[in-house]
């Protein structure tokens, strides 16, 4: 009798714990479908309110006062060379010092503490690079308010992504790689270089799209060195008619940026410079998530066709 | 060879130094200029006007009640997705989602300044007819937003890296699913999460481009999140868009707000990354 009333007692408590399963599998499902409903949302309303300004007069159009005339021109091209300053400090940097730290460096408490270092970098607020650029590159290197202080400013900030993303690559790589090669008589350096470089470059590109993703869409940095958000001209062009044909000026010169853009006409009232906004964000959001997406494709494609 | 990658590994290291160094000696100026007790009692953060205050409380108020309204969202959502991901969804899923997830902190983040002050206002001023054009309410939440994948995607690997042993234990001894995650993998895996919401504080209290466009640019001593208020951060944009000499009092203060915001963040940073490694030798 009182088994018989132990086992109803148990099969009670199985079966309501079961059903709170359930609910609680539904209640997940619902969240996540709401969560990535809110990125639905975002794209969606961007594309009502802005996708009817992108034409070819938005593109190749400066900024104006009136709101319909006024178009991205300074802003990509902007964002173009920022990004060409960005990936060519950040990339071999943040290369070399994967690199480094993976394949060279001694364990000790110096290395430790690069580590820890960088671990920390990756949470300092962008802003706070920003500041820093402000007062190392802007003032006391004397770059001015320019795109090489902005684009340095950005490299910094996506360093540790690149290096990270590098030593994540160079781990996967078993240690058999590196043996086969010191046993053909290869130097340490000729390892990195003909064989663990060449077989983490999948890994290795993932982490530059993504860093250089983040890079195209923050606009704290810039704004606190002081990029300007009311351009009508041009940096001066790399490419000249004259001999040597590649100019550096355009370094030095004053520059604004598709967020930085965007951040001015959200500000300014009145729904023509908001739709100005959307279209800004609509441009920004295919290119910093089709980054993403390709990012995670090719992550996908080398955990599947890489096998050791 | 080795010494141009040796100079990378120190890169980190100098660009860490360039930090401290510059916030340390551009808002050396303003500490000396303003006695402490003044940024402790003062209650308005004025530096740039005639009679200025220097109450950081003002500010130091702003970040808290957006980074508090952001957590109260990016907290629990985050840990029920990550149990959910965890524990009940199926591998498939798992694969999909988690990578789609966090595409939501890869949105530039003025975009979601936009989609607060210009879309979520408006509806919450339904709800809420009070509500003014900028608000601490509307920033924070969406800010919540953002830092979702921070709690979920570290939050699941920890709970995932719990052992699978601990699981079955529970299971044979008559436990359901849910009280398996919550009476066992989640305390086994609470310093991992722990360092997860950690990070996450860390990057809702230096957030700057949605609070400063959503949330307002006034500094106010309040702890209203119905109210406007700048964020120590947003005080930063709000300087850096006027005109900015070198060496004035507001290119001071900046960096004085820089100084501030800097080492809060770290003391995020530093904890997060402890309890980090102290979960991973505990697993």
């Amino acid at each position: 009798m009182r088994s018989e009333h132990f086992l109803e007692n148990q099969k009670q408590t199985a079966s309501r714990r079961k059903a709170i399963d359930l609910w609680f599998g539904r209640l997940g499902f619902v969240l996540m479908l709401g969560t990535l409903g809110v990125l639905a949302v975002l794209l969606l309303n961007l594309a009502v309110n802005g996708l009817s300004r992108i034409d070819w007069h938005f593109l190749t159009s400066f900024p104006s006062r009136k709101a319909a005339e006024a178009g991205v021109l300074s802003a990509w091209v902007g964002t173009t060379l920022l990004m060409l300053v960005t990936a060519s400090l950040a990339i071999p940097l943040g290369v070399a010092a994967g690199v480094y730290l993976e394949e060279y460096a001694p364990k000790n408490r110096w290395t430790d503490f690069i580590e820890i270092n960088i671990a920390n970098l990756a949470g300092v607020p962008s802003i706070l690079y920003g500041l820093m650029a402000l007062g190392l590159f802007v003032y006391k290197f004397k770059f001015g308010q320019s795109i090489l202080a902005g684009g340095m400013a950005l490299g910094c900030l996506v360093l540790p992504i690149v290096i990270v993303a590098t030593r994540e690559s160079l781990r996967t790589i078993p240690s058999s790689i590196r043996e086969a090669a010191f046993a053909l008589g290869a130097t340490r350096w000729q390892a990195v270089w003909h064989h663990l470089l060449r077989y983490s470059t999948g890994g290795i590109a993932t982490g530059v799209i993504l860093a250089m993703s983040r890079a195209i869409g923050e606009s704290s940095p810039l704004i606190t060195i002081g990029a300007l958000t009311f351009i009508a001209f041009l940096p001066p062009a790399p490419l000249i008619a004259q001999p040597p044909f590649v100019s550096f000026e355009w370094l030095f010169s004053p520059f604004t940026a598709l967020p930085i853009q965007m951040f001015n006409w959200v500000s300014r009232p009145g729904e023509e410079f908001q739709a100005n906004a959307a279209a800004a964000g609509l441009i920004l959001m295919v290119i910093t998530l089709g980054m993403n997406g390709v990012a995670i494709l090719l992550r996908r494609h080398v955990q599947r066709n890489i096998k050791w | 060879m080795v010494w141009i990658l040796r100079f990378g590994g120190w890169i980190s290291v100098l660009v860490t130094f360039g930090i401290v160094i510059t916030l340390v000696t551009e808002s050396g100026p303003f500490f000396a200029k303003v006695p402490f007790q003044r940024l402790v009692s003062d209650r308005m953060w004025t530096p740039l006007f005639a009679d200025p205050q220097y109450g950081i409380s003002a500010l130091l108020a702003g970040t808290l009640v957006t980074t508090g309204v952001a957590l109260l969202v990016a907290v629990p959502l985050g840990t029920i997705l990550a149990i959910f991901l965890s524990e009940f969804a199926s591998v498939r899923l798992r694969e999909v989602v988690k990578p789609m997830l966090e595409l939501l902190s890869a949105v530039p983040t003025v975009v979601y300044g936009y989609f607060a002050l210009l879309t979520l206002t408006p509806l919450l001023q339904i709800l809420l007819p009070d509500l003014p054009q900028f608000s601490m309410l509307s920033a924070g939440l969406i800010m919540g937003i953002m830092i979702i994948p921070y709690v979920t995607s570290l939050g699941e690997d920890s709970m995932r890296s719990v052992p699978m042993l601990l699981r079955e234990g529970a299971y044979a001894l008559g436990d359901g699913k849910l009280g398996v995650a919550l009476r066992v993998v989640f305390p086994g895996a609470f310093s991992g999460l722990a360092a997860a919401y950690v990070l996450a504080i860390s990057r809702a209290v230096g957030e700057t481009m949605i609070v400063a466009i959503a949330a307002g640019l006034q500094p106010k001593l309040t702890m209203n999140p119905l109210d406007s208020a700048a964020t120590v951060t947003a005080f930063i944009v709000q300087v850096s868009l006027g005109d900015l000499p070198h060496g004035s009092i507001g290119y001071q203060s900046i960096f004085a707000a820089g100084a501030v915001l800097f080492l809060m963040t770290l003391g995020f940073n530093l904890a997060g990354h402890a309890l980090r490694r102290r979960f991973h030798h505990a697993v």
